[in-house]
C-alpha cells in the first residue's frame, strides 16, 4: 500500500495543517515507511476479537446536575490571541 | 555543604528537613543554584526560582513537618498545567499559555508541602523518544555530551540524573518515563492506567497517558507515587481502588515471588549487552529469592504497530483544540480556514504534524476498520497475553529499552527506528499495566541500561518491592562528572 | 384515486410524486448544568459568562457526565415507547469550526442511549405512526456572530456543551402537515416529561430535514438532501415544499439529484447547497477515550419509568372514556401539558361538559385575542370552575356568565363577587317572576289576545319582554314554564 500526494493533501485538509509540495513529499515518504511497518498487523486474524477501547474496566461515573462553574469570562478570555472583553474573535466567516 | 545537599536523595532531604538539620530555604537554594549552573543541559523551559525561594522562606517561617514532602523543591515536566506559570507542552503553539488552573497530580504534590522550581523540557506534546522534538531545543543527557536523555520526559530524566531536582514527575504514553529513566540511570514508574488523574495534563493519547514519578532510587519513587496517586472525580477514567502507602509498605522481602521472562522480548538485532543485562537481572531476582518462570507474550511484536495507530488517532483529535482561537499561538490568516492552517502548520513541529496526519488518516472514512478498529482488536489480544501470563506469575522482567542512549541527531531522520526505542515499554501502556524501570548496569560506553518490571493492574506495591530488592543487589552507581559545569 | 384526503402529491405532466421526509430533531435537554461540565445553561446570559474551562477546551480539561441529562434522555426514550440501551458509547465527531472549541463534538454514533421507538400522530383522516430510529445525547456548539464587525466573526461559547437529544425519525413522513403534527407531538411529549421546554424561539428545538421524492407507488427511496438546522415549523414546511419541487423539477428534467446538505434561506424562501463536494466532510468518529461506556442498570431504568407522568396519548384516551369528550375536544385539551393541567384543575370541582365548552370556546378565544398562553391566563382554573358552578346551579344564566367572564378576564376576580356586586344573580323565585310576567301580560293585552287566538309565534315576544324587564336576570326556564301557564 502506498500513500500518494493526493491522500496527503486530503488528510492535511482534514487536519487543518497546510502542506506545500515539498512538505507533502516528505510526509508521503515518512508515512509510507511508517505504514509499511504498521501493515504487520495484517498477519493477524482478528475477526472474532472484541475491540478494546479502554483498559479501565469500570463504567462511566455520573455527576450530579449542579452549577459549580460560575462566570469565568475573564479567565476564559484572558489567553485569547485577539483582545476583546466579551468574545473570542476569529477572521470573518462567510457562510 | 551546598553540593552535598543536591547529592542527597529525597528520603534523606525529607529526613533532614523534618529533623531541622536543613531548612527548606537551604535545600531550595542548593537546587536552584545547581540548576542555574546547568543551563547547558537545557532541562528547563520555564524557571520559577524566585518564587520557589520565596515559598521556601514562607515554609520555614511556619514549617509543617507532618507533610510528606515538607518544603522539598522540585521541577516538573512541562506537560502539567500549573496555575499562573506558563505551560507549553514543549510546543510553540502554547508558547505563551498561562493556565489559570492546576493539574490534580501537581496539586497533590503541593498539598504535601513541595515547592515548584520550574517546568522541565519535553518532546513536543510528549511525542518523541529523545527530547529532540521540543520547540525549546534538545536536552543534554548528563551522562555524556551530545547524548539524548530519552523522551518524552527528557528534561525530567536529565534533571533528576544531574541532581537539579531531587525528584520529578513525567508522563508516559508509550514509555516516556521508563525509557528516559533507563537512558539516564534513574528510576521511573509508569502507574496503572487510572491510578493518577489526567486532569490538567496536556493530553497526548487519552487511553494511554499516565503521570508517574521519576527519582534516583526506588524508595523515593514509592513516596512520590503515594503522593500523586489519588482518585479524582474530575477524570472519568480515574479509578477508585484501594491505594497503598507505597513507601511505608515497601519491603525487600520478595521471596517466592514468581517472575516471568517473556521469550518474545528477545528481539532481532538486540545488542548482546542488553541480553547480558537481562540475564544478570534474572540472576539478581533469583538472589532475592524470586522464582523465575518462562512465559510467552505472543503478540509482543504487534504492540508497536498497534501503538502507532491508537496513539496518533487519539492525538489527532486531542490536538484539534489548538486552533488559534481560544489561547496560544495564532498566525494571521485571510479567513478562518487559512488562519487554522497557518496557525497549526507554524505552531506544531514536524513530528507532531506527522502524527496528526497518521491519526487523521487511520480514522478517515474507508480506513477506520482497516487500521483503527484492527488496532483496537490487536490491543485486546495484547492485553489477553498479559492476563494469561499473570495466571502464572506475579510480575514480568524485561529490559527497559533495546539499546542505551544514542547521540543527538542520530535517529531524527528515521521515524521508524526512533519508534523502535519503545518496543519494550509500549505493550505495558496498551495493556494499562504498571511498569518500573530501574538502572541495572552500563554498556561498553559506560552508558546506563535499565531493567523493566511489569506488574498486574493496581499492583504497584509488588513491582516497587521487587525493584527495591533488586536495587540493593544491583548496587548501581551513575558516573556523572558534571561536564557541563564550568 | 386515493381516499386519503390529506395525501400530499406533486404533479408534473402525467407524473405524481410522493415526498419522503425524515427528521433529525435537536432538542435541548432541560438541565441546570451542561452535559459534561458544571457551567449553567440559562438562556440569554451575557456572552461567554457560562463557559467553563471544559467548555472552552483548555489543555488538560476532561468531560464528566451529568447524570440528570442521562435520565432525561432515558425518560424521553420511554415517552417515545423506545428501546433503552443499557450500554451506550460516546464518540467524537471531528471537525473544525470557530464555535466548536474542542475541534470535535462529543456525540453518540454507533451505540446510542435510546433505540427504536414510535410516535402517533392524529391527522384529520386518522392516526399515523411515525417510527423513531434512535435518540442520542450530544453536546451543542457555541454561537458565531457574523454581523457585529465587518472583518471579524465573534464567538460566544455559552451554548457550548449544553446537552442535546438528537431524535432521528424513520423516513415515514409524507407531507408538510405531517411534519407539523410530528414536531408538535414530539414537543408535547417532551414538555409532559419535562425533558425539553420545546421553545423554538430560543433554539431549544431545531431540526435537520431530510427530503427525497419518488414516483407515487415506487418502493425505492430517491436520493435525499438534508436541510440543516431549521428552527421553526413554518420554515420546515416551506423548506420541504421548495426542496421537493426542486427535486421533482430535476427529475422531470432528466437530471440526477446530488446527495448533499442544504441550507434554507428564510428571506428568499429557497434551499441552497452548503458545501461543494470536494470539501465533503469526514467526521472521523471514534469512541471518546476520555469517557468510558455508559452503563445503566434495570433498576435505574425502572425507577425512571415510575417517574413518567401520564402522556398525551393515554390522557386523551382517558378523557374520552371517562369524561365522554369527543376525540376532537380531547385532542385540543391534551395537546399541551399546561392546557391539560388547567382543564383538570377546572373539572376537579365543576361540570366537565360545561368546562370543556368554556375552555375550548370562550377562554381560548379570549386568550388568543390577547395573545396569551394558558399559563398567563388572567382567569385561574379555580375561578373558572366557580363560574361554571354558578351557571350549573342556576345562579346566573349563560348569557350573564359571558358578562361575568369578560370582567374576570380583566383580572382574576372571583365570579361570585362580581355577581353579588353587580346584582347579576338570576331571578329564580317563582313568585317574583309571576309578578313580573303578570305585569308584562297586562302591558300587552292585545298581543296576549292574539296569542290565545292562535298566534303562538308571539310566545318568543313575551319571553323577550320578561327578560328585558328583569334586566336579563330572569331564569329563562322558569319564565317559559310560568308564561305557558299564564297565557
Ligand atoms: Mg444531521
Ligand atoms: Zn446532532
Amino acid at each position: 500500500m502506498s500513500i500518494d500526494l493526493k491522500t496527503i493533501k486530503h488528510i492535511s485538509k482534514l487536519s487543518r495543517i497546510s502542506v506545500d509540495e515539498k512538505k507533502a513529499e516528505k510526509l508521503a515518504g515518512d508515512l509510507n515507511s511508517i505504514f509499511d511497518f504498521i501493515e504487520k498487523l495484517n498477519e493477524l486474524k482478528t475477526d472474532n476479537v472484541e475491540p478494546l477501547t479502554s483498559v479501565a474496566e469500570t463504567t462511566l461515573k455520573l455527576r450530579s446536575d449542579e452549577v459549580k462553574s460560575k462566570n469565568l469570562r475573564d479567565q476564559v478570555i484572558k489567553n485569547s490571541p485577539k483582545e476583546n472583553e466579551d468574545y473570542f474573535v476569529v477572521p470573518k466567516v462567510i457562510e | 555543604m551546598m553540593s552535598d545537599i543536591t547529592k542527597q536523595s529525597l528520603s534523606e532531604l525529607v529526613e533532614n528537613i523534618k529533623s531541622k538539620k536543613l531548612s527548606s530555604s537551604e535545600v531550595t537554594k542548593a537546587f536552584v543554584e545547581r540548576s542555574e549552573k546547568s543551563k547547558e543541559l537545557n532541562t528547563y523551559i520555564t524557571e520559577d526560582y524566585a518564587n520557589a525561594l520565596n515559598k521556601a522562606k514562607k515554609f520555614d517561617e511556619k514549617p509543617n513537618l507532618d507533610l510528606k514532602l515538607p518544603g522539598i523543591p522540585m521541577a516538573v515536566k512541562d506537560l502539567f498545567c500549573t496555575k499562573d506559570l506558563r505551560t507549553t507542552a514543549g510546543s510553540k503553539i502554547l508558547n505563551n499559555f498561562v493556565p489559570t488552573y492546576e493539574s490534580t497530580v501537581t496539586q497533590n504534590i503541593w498539598n504535601e508541602g513541595a515547592i515548584l522550581m520550574g517546568k522541565l523540557n519535553c518532546d513536543e506534546f510528549a511525542m518523541g523518544s529523545s527530547n529532540e522534538t521540543s520547540f525549546f531545543g534538545n536536552v543534554q543527557n548528563p551522562i555524556d555530551k551530545n547524548l539524548v536523555p530519552g523522551g518524552s520526559s527528557g528534561g525530567s530524566s536529565s534533571a533528576v540524573a544531574a541532581q537539579l531536582t531531587p525528584i520529578t514527575i513525567g508522563t508516559d504514553t508509550g514509555g516516556s518515563i521508563r525509557q528516559p529513566a533507563s537512558f539516564t540511570g534513574t528510576v521511573g514508574l509508569k502507574p496503572t492506567y487510572g491510578s493518577c488523574s489526567r486532569y490538567g495534563i496536556v493530553a497526548f493519547a487519552s487511553s494511554l497517558d499516565q503521570a508517574g514519578p521519576m527519582a534516583q532510587n526506588v524508595k523515593d519513587c514509592a513516596l512520590l507515587q503515594e503522593v500523586i496517586s489519588t482518585y479524582d472525580e474530575k477524570d472519568s477514567t480515574s479509578i477508585d481502588f484501594k491505594r497503598n502507602e507505597y513507601s511505608k509498605e515497601l519491603t525487600k522481602d520478595i521471596k517466592g515471588k514468581k517472575i516471568g521472562i517473556p521469550k518474545e522480548y528477545r528481539v532481532d538485532g538486540m545488542p548482546k549487552e542488553i541480553e547480558d543485562l537481562w540475564k544478570k537481572g534474572i540472576e539478581y531476582a533469583k538472589d532475592c529469592g524470586a522464582e523465575i518462570i518462562d512465559i510467552s507474550l505472543p503478540h509482543t511484536n504487534y504492540a508497536l504497530p498497534t501503538y502507532y495507530i491508537v496513539a496518533p488517532a487519539e492525538a489527532s483529535s486531542n490536538l484539534a483544540r489548538y486552533d488559534g482561537v481560544k489561547y496560544g499561538f495564532r498566525a494571521e490568516g485571510e479567513n478562518l480556514i487559512d488562519m487554522y492552517e497557518k496557525t497549526r502548520s507554524e505552531g506544531f513541529g514536524a513530528e507532531v504534524q506527522r502524527r496528526i496526519m497518521i491519526g487523521t488518516y487511520v480514522l478517515s472514512s474507508g480506513y477506520y476498520d482497516a487500521y483503527y478498529l484492527k488496532a483496537q482488536k490487536v490491543r485486546k489480544l495484547i492485553k489477553n497475553d498479559f492476563d494469561d501470563a499473570y495466571k502464572k506469575v506475579d510480575a514480568i522482567l524485561t529490559p527497559s529499552t533495546p539499546s542505551s542512549a544514542f547521540k543527538i541527531g542520530e535517529k531524527t531522520n528515521d521515524p521508524v527506528s526512533m519508534y523502535l526505542n519503545d518496543i519494550f515499554t509500549v505493550p505495558v501502556n496498551l495493556a494499562g499495566l504498571p511498569g518500573i524501570s530501574i538502572p541495572a548496569g552500563h554498556d561498553a560506553k559506560g552508558y546506563p541500561l535499565g531493567l523493566q518490571i511489569i506488574g498486574k493492574a493496581f499492583d504497584e506495591q509488588n513491582i516497587l518491592n521487587i525493584a527495591y530488592a533488586m536495587e540493593e543487589k544491583i548496587n548501581f552507581k551513575n558516573n556523572i562528572i558534571d561536564w557541563w559545569i564550568k | 384515486m386515493s381516499k386519503n384526503k390529506s395525501e400530499y402529491l406533486i404533479n408534473r405532466h402525467d407524473n405524481q410524486y410522493e415526498v419522503v421526509i425524515g427528521l433529525e430533531v435537536h432538542a435541548q435537554v432541560t438541565s441546570q448544568s451542561k452535559l459534561f461540565s458544571t457551567s449553567a445553561t440559562k438562556f440569554g446570559a451575557e456572552p461567554n459568562t457560562q463557559v467553563s474551562l471544559v467548555d472552552a477546551a483548555f489543555p488538560g480539561m476532561l468531560p464528566v457526565i451529568n447524570e440528570f441529562c442521562v435520565k432525561q434522555a432515558i425518560k424521553t426514550g420511554i415517552g417515545l415507547k423506545a428501546k433503552i440501551n443499557k450500554r451506550s458509547v460516546f464518540d467524537r465527531k471531528n471537525y473544525f469550526y470557530a464555535d466548536l472549541p474542542q475541534g470535535y463534538q462529543i456525540s453518540q454514533f454507533k451505540d446510542p442511549i435510546v433505540g427504536e421507538g414510535k410516535v402517533i400522530l392524529d391527522m384529520p383522516d386518522g392516526q399515523k405512526e411515525v417510527g423513531i430510529e434512535r435518540l442520542h445525547l450530544e453536546q451543542d456548539a457555541g454561537k458565531s456572530i457574523h454581523d457585529l464587525d465587518p472583518k471579524n466573526t465573534f464567538v460566544d461559547l455559552n451554548r457550548s456543551g449544553v446537552a442535546l437529544m438528537e431524535i432521528v425519525s424513520k423516513p415515514d413522513l409524507r407531507s408538510p402537515d405531517e411534519v407539523n403534527a410530528y414536531i408538535k407531538k414530539l414537543r408535547s411529549i417532551m414538555r409532559y416529561l419535562g425533558t425539553c421546554d420545546g421553545n423554538m424561539q430560543e433554539g431549544s428545538l431545531r431540526a435537520d430535514v431530510n427530503v427525497s421524492v419518488r414516483k407515487k407507488g415506487s418502493k425505492e427511496f430517491g436520493t435525499r438532501c438534508e436541510i440543516k438546522n431549521v428552527n421553526s415549523i413554518k420554515f420546515m414546511q416551506m423548506a420541504i415544499e421548495y426542496e421537493a419541487n426542486r427535486q421533482v423539477d430535476l427529475i422531470e428534467d432528466g437530471q440526477t439529484i446530488d446527495q448533499e446538505t442544504r441550507l434554507f434561506d428564510t428571506k428568499k424562501n429557497e434551499t441552497r447547497s452548503m458545501r461543494s463536494k470536494e470539501d465533503a466532510h469526514d467526521y472521523r468518529y471514534f469512541p471518546d477515550p476520555d469517557l468510558l461506556p455508559l452503563e445503566v442498570s434495570d433498576d435505574f431504568i425502572e425507577n425512571l419509568k415510575s417517574e413518567i407522568p401520564e402522556l398525551p396519548d393515554e390522557k386523551k384516551k382517558r378523557f374520552i372514556e371517562k369524561f365522554k369528550l369527543s376525540p376532537y375536544e380531547a385532542n385540543i385539551l391534551v395537546s399541551d401539558i399546561e392546557t391539560s393541567n388547567y382543564f383538570e384543575n377546572v373539572i376537579k370541582k365543576s361540570d366537565v361538559k360545561l368546562a370543556t365548552n368554556w375552555i375550548i370556546g370562550e377562554l381560548f378565544a379570549a386568550l388568543n385575542e390577547k395573545n396569551l398562553e394558558i399559563t398567563e391566563s388572567p382567569i385561574s382554573a379555580g375561578n373558572l370552575s366557580k363560574l361554571i358552578n354558578l351557571i350549573k346551579d342556576g345562579t346566573i344564566s349563560g348569557k350573564i356568565a359571558k358578562t361575568v367572564f369578560e370582567q374576570m378576564m380583566e383580572g382574576d376576580k372571583d365570579p361570585q363577587k362580581i355577581v353579588e356586586e353587580k346584582g347579576l344573580k338570576q331571578e329564580s323565585d317563582p313568585k317574583a317572576l309571576e309578578a313580573l310576567i303578570d305585569k308584562v301580560i297586562d302591558d300587552n293585552r292585545d298581543k296576549a289576545t292574539e296569542y290565545k287566538s292562535g298566534k303562538v309565534k308571539l310566545f318568543g315576544f313575551f319571553v323577550g319582554q320578561v327578560m328585558k324587564v328583569s334586566g336579563g336576570k330572569a331564569n329563562p326556564q322558569l319564565v317559559n314554564e310560568i308564561l305557558k301557564k299564564k297565557l
